[in-house]
């Protein structure tokens, strides 16, 4: 018996292209150090600064860890774990886009020129 | 293999509407979501619109249990999300840095729609692969509709 992982396509290239692979852990937190153990920098791409990376999402058997304590989530021999990319974005916010408009002219939106005439 | 992938793409009248209407119905919000077509085919066929979670005019996300549905059954349909769609609805039709930070399907057509004017639309399509954003022009093609 072991966990069951599904990787998403944009990690694949970290478990020679398999769509699920198998670890073991009483965490998540543990299990992933597992599966980093068997594909090498699949851990990077989850974990930063010790939490989970906003730009996945990780399910226990159909449950968002974001809901039951996230890298600390239990896991048994058994559970079906998913990991999907965050499908999110979004527009520059006013300050992003006055920050950004000397670097990132191209992000630049008919906004950008808003903090400007409120300037003036 | 993303230097295979055509750098063109080609959708259907009906789904481009669908994808406009969508982005107009829920302006000033952003509007999101998802054309699914078969596995390795670059066919955008099933349009699913979904739900912003965050409902504002600067975010946009799929709601989580949304999103483990709609993947379970794609995979279930051996299908790919071909399109991955939101709207911008005061800035141009580019993705932001937010957007290339979480783009996270090498292998999808990134499209931006801009709303920001009440009647033209800005309709552009991306590819977006580990932070590099190039853009790619779009087909727009006409199904023959029998009466």
């Amino acid at each position: 018996m072991a966990i069951e992982v599904r990787i998403p396509t944009i990690l694949r290239s970290h478990t020679g292209g398999a769509k699920t692979v198998q670890g073991s852990g009483d965490t998540l937190g543990t299990l992933i150090d597992d599966l980093d153990s068997q594909h090498s920098g699949l851990k990077g791409r989850l974990v930063n600064d010790g939490a989970l990376h906003r730009f996945v999402n990780v399910y226990v058997n159909d449950e968002d860890v974001r809901f039951t304590g996230s890298l600390d989530t239990a896991v048994k021999d058994g559970d079906s774990v998913t990991i999907l990319p965050a499908v999110a974005g979004g527009a520059p916010t006013l300050p992003a886009v006055a920050g950004g408009a000397l670097t990132l002219p191209a992000v630049a939106g008919g906004a950008l020129t808003l903090p400007t005439v409120a300037g003036g | 293999m993303v230097g295979t992938l055509p750098s063109v793409l080609t959708i259907d009248r009906s789904t481009y509407n669908a994808i406009v209407a969508h982005a107009r119905r829920d302006h000033p919000d952003e509007a999101c979501g998802v054309v699914a077509g078969p596995a390795g085919t670059d066919r955008p066929e099933r349009f699913i619109p979904m739900l912003n979670a965050a409902r504002s005019p600067t975010f946009y996300e799929f709601e989580s249990a949304d999103l483990l549905k709609l993947y379970r059954e794609m995979d279930e349909r051996d299908e790919e999300p071909v399109v991955i769609y939101h709207s911008h609805t005061a800035t141009e039709a580019y993705p932001s840095r937010t957007d290339i930070a979480y783009a996270g399907e090498p292998g999808a057509h990134y499209v931006l729609v801009s709303t920001r004017d009440a009647v033209d639309t800005e309709f552009r399509s991306f590819r977006i692969v580990d932070g590099s954003v190039s853009e790619e022009p779009v087909i727009v093609t006409d199904v023959a509709v029998s009466a």
